[in-house]
């Protein structure tokens, strides 16, 4: 019970820093890793073949292809001066 | 005590909602709005898989002879769990695919600055 | 202005949401559904993994639909990055000595892991869209490490990923000739927990492996050459 407590708690605070970094490749990481909880919640859940689905599609083609997108444009957010 | 070990996964998965729906409708770069589609994805994935949950129940597989089946999850929600994650990852690919050829040809990827998307 | 309406439609959102998740009790579910798959699933399909027996066999048809929305995908990608030249690749640095031979030593183990994952699929946790997604994986490692070692030309993803899906149609299309309906399952079933039974789920597995992987490494493919 504590170790869900303490794993969903770490995957909505990954999930608001991925909004807030300015760098996207630490934005993708984040979002990498609400993933790659998402893997561990659902084999506590009792289903193995949701949790290999997701560990290896959500975590790892996913990032690669952001990863691809970000080479071919720009890496950083512009900065808002003003809205 | 006795709301948060109900309703833990529920909290979980409406979090990730909002915090994707908020990604989504406030920021500027086109990349990170399609990162707040991908944690929206997440978030459905879990809510759909938990309302398939039975407590102290065990996984819908056969591997030993007598395993009962009324102690199984739902295996229904985990097999259409299953199609929407790879439906996921395509239109992710195709999204990011987009925002390339929108980058090629204006230049810059801030919403407010290109013809036609802002608001 | 924009922030306002944001927050307005963010408010209505969570609050119609938290309210219709009060009434649905956590851990208890019932369903006529799941006490029909888990007491007939395995006479009737003779795979012991009741989650491929209901994704090939009581929801085969969604399972055809998913595979085309991919193949759309994958289609709508590279119409979309599609450059009249080739632009000139820049230079790279060659890949040092111990990231070649790992490499080149993992790819073929990595391949036969995701092979071993669909061929089981009706057996053991796994099929073929897990097992696809790590030939995938396995192709990304030599693009990124030892791609002139490998040397695959393009067009063979395309090939494969086309020979597949018209493989998994006509599959089907033969149950029908069978007398019945589209995707029965007409080869023997067998003894249950065999490598040989269950009928023509590991065959559609097998089919849906070669065209998931060939197809999400030519969807990393053409967005590394292209753009």
């Amino acid at each position: 019970m504590m170790l869900e407590i303490i794993l969903i708690f770490v995957m909505l605070v990954s999930a608001i820093a991925a909004g807030i970094f300015k760098d996207l490749l630490n934005s993708i990481i984040a979002a990498g890793f609400v993933s790659f909880i998402a893997a561990i919640l659902f084999y506590f859940l009792h289903a193995p073949d949701v949790a290999m689905a997701e560990a290896s599609i959500g975590a790892a083609l996913t990032v690669a292809i952001f990863i691809i997108a970000i080479r071919k444009t720009e890496r950083f957010e512009e900065d808002e001066k003003s809205d | 005590m006795e709301f948060i070990e109900n309703y833990l996964y529920y909290i979980a998965s409406f979090g990730l909602i909002l915090i994707g729906l908020y990604i989504m409708l406030i920021k500027k770069n086109l990349i990170k709005i399609i990162i707040g589609l991908s944690i929206i994805d997440t978030g459905v994935n879990i809510l759909l898989i938990t309302m398939g949950y039975l407590r102290n129940g065990t996984a819908p597989i056969f591997s030993k002879e007598n395993l009962l089946p009324s102690r199984m999850v739902d295996p229904i929600p985990q097999a259409l769990v299953l199609t929407a994650i790879v439906i996921g990852v395509a239109i992710l690919a195709l999204a990011l695919a987009l925002a390339i050829v929108l980058y090629r040809h204006y230049g810059t990827l801030n919403v407010s600055k290109i013809r036609g998307l802002k608001w | 202005m924009r922030k306002v309406i944001s927050f307005i439609l963010l408010l209505i959102v969570a609050t119609g949401i938290a309210i219709s998740l009060k009434e649905i009790p956590f851990g208890e579910t019932e369903s006529k559904l799941r006490e029909y798959c888990l007491e007939h699933g395995i006479q009737e399909t003779g795979a012991t993994n009741i989650v491929t027996s209901v994704v090939v066999n009581y929801r085969g048809f969604d399972t055809l639909g998913e595979v085309t929305v991919l193949f759309l995908a994958a289609i709508g990608l590279s119409a979309v990055l599609y450059r009249d030249k080739e632009i000139e690749r820049k230079k790279g640095r060659k890949s040092s000595l111990i990231l070649f031979t790992g490499c080149r030593f993992l790819f073929p183990l990595i391949l036969l892991f995701g092979a071993y994952i669909f061929i089981h699929g009706h057996l053991t946790p796994g099929g073929g869209f897990q097992g696809g997604a790590i030939i995938a994986s396995g192709f990304l490692l030599t693009i990124l490490g030892c791609w002139r070692w490998v040397g695959i030309n393009r067009s063979r993803f395309k090939v494969t990923e086309s020979l597949s899906g018209i493989a998994f149609v006509v599959i089907g299309l033969i149950g029908l000739l069978y007398g019945g309906y589209f995707l029965l399952n007409y080869l023997p079933k067998g003894t249950p927990n065999e490598l040989f039974s269950a009928g023509i789920i590991p065959v559609i597995y097998i089919a849906i492996g070669f065209k998931v992987g060939s197809e999400i490494a030519g969807i990393i493919d053409d967005m590394v050459r292209s753009g």
